[in-house]
């Protein structure tokens, strides 16, 4: 089954056919699988080379002409290499994309830490508006990117290589299991170590691919008697967590955020499995942390 | 002086100036741009009020979003604005900051202030009309200090190789920029595939002569000096 990288490619294609008013802009990643796509639609299928400030840039450009753009690279260059052209060319114009990155956390382990963006989401969180859509599944990038390409949105749709064996395919928080002892959140790629992790605790798990707007009715309607919440989310620790805060801000409650680490960088190359460990987001680890904040 | 024509022309910029400036004194030299924005909107744009959201309207996106008060007078004096509004532009009650807004601004395409990035989205803007078939023309203004900025490098590259002829970047120079442009700023565009001409920031011939030659197949970067930086 293709991943979610080239399922995203696969359908940005389809849409590039399909209809008129998109544009895709790349900054040599992808590329290559693109070639097809710009030779038919020379000028909607834009490679700017190795400039991540133009191709932000050219995406807000390609808005104020009238066109929907498509803005592909790897997280660490399109979001923090180019955050003041997000900021700027995008929400200050109040102009829309649909921003579509690949490389999550620490997707290319051996590549080191200048391919690594655990803060992008948060970043993103800095601007007003944002959809911000974490898939867990490559059916999951498909039709969110479908979902997100009529209109005039903001979004920034993160793709990863890592995923959960099924997708679910529901808006806002979905019920995965129910418990009394409390919930846990878990988003995107976290699902299947965080059922893995909670095997046998009573507790309910929620699910979602959407993070911003976050569904803060969806969670309280989940809510069972004890307002205890564990957040995993497979990127900076507590990204979300003052949405959770301000979700149940007329109820007392707990809250214990797992995510990327804050408190060091982690200097390791490796496999994805190794990073995992490095950030308590193995299921092992994810196991001991919800066993230590459902029992105290 | 007193105007009371209907429709302001150039003699009326250095009164409309003064009502942001304050300054009875005030001429309009003293606002680097003023005579290239005269030019552009006064004969090289197709723009207008009454065609503010004609998808075919040419754009003009100023870069260079500081000093704005040139821009403002030229706005009003072309009917966007009324020019009742400039006296209290900059206060909280007014639409009219020191950096033009496009969401507050009637003919403001864009929203400056942070530099080297009115170039970037005028390459996109270019991109995008092509693609749409339009023969729009989009014109951006920049200072050669702004040039300083590497997002400009990235977009003048990419603007010739895509061959974008209906793209101009007029940078005004007031020879203000830190480390200077050794050969002149005009070669830095040549040397990547533009047309590349230089004149008098203050000549309204010279300047409506470099706007419109043809220049087939290549962007357009007209270099347009005027007195260097605080020499008013």
């Amino acid at each position: 089954m293709p991943n979610m990288r080239e399922t995203f490619l696969a359908t940005a294609e389809e849409i590039i056919h399909s209809d008129p008013d998109t544009a895709i802009v790349l900054a040599d990643i992808s590329a290559a699988q693109l070639a097809e796509a710009a030779r038919r639609h020379p000028d909607r299928v834009i490679n700017v080379g190795i400039r991540e400030q133009l191709l932000v840039s050219t995406g807000a450009g390609l808005a104020l002409a009238g066109l929907r753009p498509i803005v592909h690279t790897f997280n660490a260059f399109l979001v923090e290499r180019a955050f003041e052209q997000i900021k700027l060319d995008l929400s200050h114009q109040e102009l829309g994309a649909v921003l579509v990155s690949y490389g999550a956390s620490y997707d290319m382990p051996m590549e080191g830490r200048t391919h690594q963006a655990p803060g992008d989401v948060a970043l993103i969180d800095t601007l007003p508006g944002w959809f911000v859509h974490v898939p867990g599944h490559p059916e999951e990038a498909r039709r969110l990117l479908l979902d997100s390409v009529p209109g005039d949105s903001r979004t920034y749709l993160r793709l990863s290589a890592q995923q959960n064996a099924a997708p679910h395919l529901g808006v806002g928080m979905q019920r995965i299991r129910s418990g009394s002892r409390g919930v846990v959140i878990a988003v995107g790629p976290m699902l299947d170590r965080v059922l893995e992790a909670a095997e046998g605790m009573d507790v309910t798990v929620l699910y979602t691919s959407t993070v911003r707007p976050f569904d803060a009715e969806g969670l309280r309607a989940a809510m069972p008697e004890v307002a205890d919440v564990a957040l995993v989310e497979p990127y900076l620790r507590g990204t979300s967590a003052h949405q959770v805060s301000d979700a149940l801000a007329e109820r007392p409650h707990r809250l214990r955020s797992l995510g990327t680490r804050r408190d060091t960088e982690v200097r390791i190359y490796g496999k994805l499995a190794d990073h995992d460990l490095a950030h308590g987001l193995d299921s092992g680890s994810i196991a001991l942390s919800l066993k230590e904040f459902f029992t105290s | 002086m007193t105007v009371t024509t209907n429709t302001p022309g150039y003699a009326d910029l250095p009164r409309l100036i003064s009502l942001m400036t304050g300054d009875d004194k005030h001429h309009a030299a003293a606002e680097s741009t003023v005579d290239v924005l005269w030019v552009l909107f006064d004969r090289i744009l197709r723009i207008s009020p009454q065609a503010a959201r004609d998808p075919a309207r040419d754009r003009f996106l100023l870069s260079k979003g500081h000093g704005p008060m040139a821009y403002y007078a030229i706005l009003a004096a072309k009917g966007w604005l009324d020019e009742e509004e400039l006296a209290g532009w900059s206060s909280a009650r007014s639409r009219l900051g020191h950096h033009p807004d496009r969401i507050r601004v009637p003919g403001v395409e864009i929203s400056s202030g942070s530099l080297g990035h009115g170039l970037p989205i005028a390459v996109g803007t270019a991109l995008g009309l092509r693609a749409r078939r339009f023969r729009s023309r989009v014109v951006t203004l920049v200072g050669d200090a702004e040039l300083d900025e590497g997002s400009n490098s990235e977009a003048i590259v990419v603007a010739a190789r895509l061959g974008l002829d209906r793209l101009t970047t007029v940078v005004v120079d007031n020879q203000s920029s830190t480390h200077g442009w050794p050969g002149g700023i005009a070669r830095r565009f040549e040397t990547e595939g533009w047309a590349a001409r230089t004149v008098s920031g203050r000549d309204h011939e010279a300047l409506y002569e470099a706007f419109t030659r043809p220049h087939p197949g290549q962007p357009l970067a007209v270099v347009a000096v005027v007195e260097p930086k605080g020499a008013h």
